[in-house]
């Protein structure tokens, strides 16, 4: 079941042709509307009125939250204060807030998006969706409210906290689709498990739409069985929309990235060329149909790959894998860039060994090496020689296609990587020493 | 089956002592030790008293350790004794992971064996190879 079949299965052909339509008509009107990106094109020598094809996007320059951040409150509003219908920010933990305005448009747009989501989890308009993200400034709560509302569901705006009234909100009002933080979905779990109850089995919900922060297969795994549901990831950011940019299919494979709304390249964060399919990269983001703050070429920070391969659920909009981490956290290792969520994913994969490691970088000659230090879980078999050294070589292998660099392993005692309360230092970087 | 404590260590200074004498602490008393290490880890097995309890004070205090079932059979000590008791194994068509030897006294040498197939050990005692029981090696838990 789809929410948008027409566009959500439209033939890879017609979808281009579709983007390229609204590409010329999004580029043109933010350089008419919008002095930084007339200035900009200007600059670059761009003519936004000559976009012949897709491909032409990328002689155009980036546009990055520092930007954003600049340009504050209203300098990136392609329209007046009567056409802005709401206004959402992102904190300024790490430096002026910035703010994002949404047409009516906009926020229908951003509705339908959430909305084929929901349908994603086997949603429709019989459908309970209990909101648990926060309301307000943050795009979480209201993102997935309007996606709600959009798919026709009953919505109940819990918003996030009191735990326990959570809990029999679900139970009592036989929620289907519970929209949270990953973290947040599973504390409703484990609050409902103390509280007496089998959720899997005794509740209702049967889907659940997450995102906002980052979560290891191994909590996936967990909120899968835990609450007895199918998991949607949702990607979005507020300088862009908010979440619903990208969401995870039924075949718990990828994200399509609504393409009909927006067009999207994976870049290498240092040279900022574009990366083939399936190598890991920088995601950039251009609008399609935003009307309030269009973007042309956004520098998101977020690091994924294009995930190719026709997806068994019948959409035919490109598939994006899992956010693996920021380009902030980015390491250089003989000259390929790795992540270290990268690394994490391969050890939560791995039952035998605990989700507990450090990355030591150190050189040997001209040479980078890295070493991988983890410990084996508690039931793993390690008195046999032959079991660890197994081990080892399916996890080198694992690691090798992974990141296409050798990784040396060194199985330690549990305590010689040191648990912290907060971040774990997991990399150490000894290479300029 | 024989007990045996299992545990993982790191290749570096200091590690052994550190287990031999966190468990003296424990209280628990060693009867054998061996040593198997490859270039980064070595894994340490040991013959003590109460072996579990052993296994349980070493978790909590941080080690990877457990308790592994091995067999052992007294060989007489000849030219070709352990010859006959590996042939034997051999002809049950049993795999062997893993084997070493020590003796107690001067007659006979006790050889501990890990083999992929535990019910081997019945079939030595009905072949009449001496199979050494548990409580000879160490106090049970
Ligand atoms: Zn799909």
């Amino acid at each position: 079941m789809y929410y948008q079949e027409e566009i959500e299965t439209m033939p890879r052909a017609d979808l281009e042709a579709l983007q390229l339509e609204r590409l010329r008509k999004s580029v043109a009107y933010a350089y008419e509307r919008i002095p930084l990106y007339k200035q900009r094109f200007d600059e670059a020598g761009v003519d936004p009125y000559a976009i012949e094809s897709l491909e032409d996007i990328k002689r155009f320059p980036f546009i990055v939250k520092q930007d954003m951040r600049d340009a504050y409150p209203f300098g990136l509003f392609a329209v007046p204060n009567s056409d802005v219908a709401r206004i959402h920010a992102s904190s300024g933990t790490t430096g002026q807030a910035t703010v994002v305005g949404h047409t009516a448009n906009d926020l229908k747009n951003w509705g339908d998006c959430f909305a084929r989501g929901i349908y994603m989890v086997g949603g429709n308009e019989d459908s309970t969706i209990q909101v648990s993200y926060g309301y307000g400034l943050f795009t979480g709560g209201l993102g997935a409210h309007a996606g709600g509302e959009a798919a026709g569901c009953t919505v109940i705006p819990t918003s996030s906290g009191n735990t326990k009234r959570q809990v029999q909100m679900m139970r009592d009002l036989k929620t289907d689709i519970l929209a949270c933080t990953p973290s947040y979905a599973l504390l409703i779990a484990d609050t409902a498990i103390e509280m007496g109850y089998n959720p899997a089995e005794d509740f209702a919900v049967s889907g659940v739409i997450l995102g906002a922060e980052p979560a290891s297969e191994g909590m996936r795994e967990e909120i899968r069985q835990k609450l007895g549901v199918q998991y949607c990831d949702v990607y979005g950011l507020s300088e862009v929309m908010g979440p619903g940019v990208a969401m995870e299919c039924s075949a718990s494979h990828g994200l399509h990235v609504a393409e009909d709304q927006f067009f999207f390249e994976i870049v290498n964060p240092d040279t900022l060329e574009p990366v083939p399919d399936g190598e890991w990269g920088e995601l950039v983001i251009t609008t399609l149909t935003r009307e309030c703050c269009p973007l042309v070429r956004y520098r998101t920070r977020d690091v994924t790959r294009v995930i190719v391969e026709d997806c068994p659920c019948g959409r035919t909009h490109r598939k994006i894998d899992r956010i693996v981490g920021r380009t902030d956290d980015m390491m250089i290792i003989r000259g390929v860039n790795v992540f270290p969520s990268q690394i994490e994913q391969v050890v939560t994969g791995f039952d035998e060994l605990v989700p507990h490691y450090q990355i030591v970088l150190t050189t040997k000659g001209p040479l980078d090496r890295v070493e991988l230090r983890v410990e084996t879980a508690p039931d793993f078999p390690f008195d046999e020689i032959r079991a660890l050294e197994g081990l080892k070589k399916r996890l080198a292998a694992e690691l090798k296609s992974n990141l296409q660099i050798a990784v040396e392993i060194k199985f330690v005692e549990p305590k010689s990587i040191e648990r912290s309360e907060g971040k774990a230092k997991r990399i150490i970087d000894l290479r300029n020493q | 089956m024989i007990e045996q404590l299992t545990v993982l260590l790191e290749n570096k200074k200091g590690r052994l002592s550190g287990l031999c004498r966190d468990l003296a602490d424990a209280g628990v008393n060693m009867h054998d030790l061996f040593v198997a290490d490859t270039s980064d880890f070595g894994i340490v097995r040991i013959f003590c008293d109460t072996p579990k309890r052993a296994a349980k004070v070493l978790t909590d205090k941080g080690y990877r350790a457990v308790v592994t079932e091995v067999f052992a059979v007294r060989v007489p000590n000849r030219p070709g004794g352990l010859a006959d008791l590996l042939e034997f194994i051999d002809e049950q068509g049993v795999n062997i992971e893993y084997g070493y030897c020590f003796s107690r006294g001067e007659e006979t040498a006790i050889d501990v064996l890990k083999a992929a197939d535990d019910t081997i050990e019945s079939k030595l005692a009905e072949a009449g190879f001496d199979v050494v029981e548990a409580k000879e090696v160490y106090q049970l838990d």
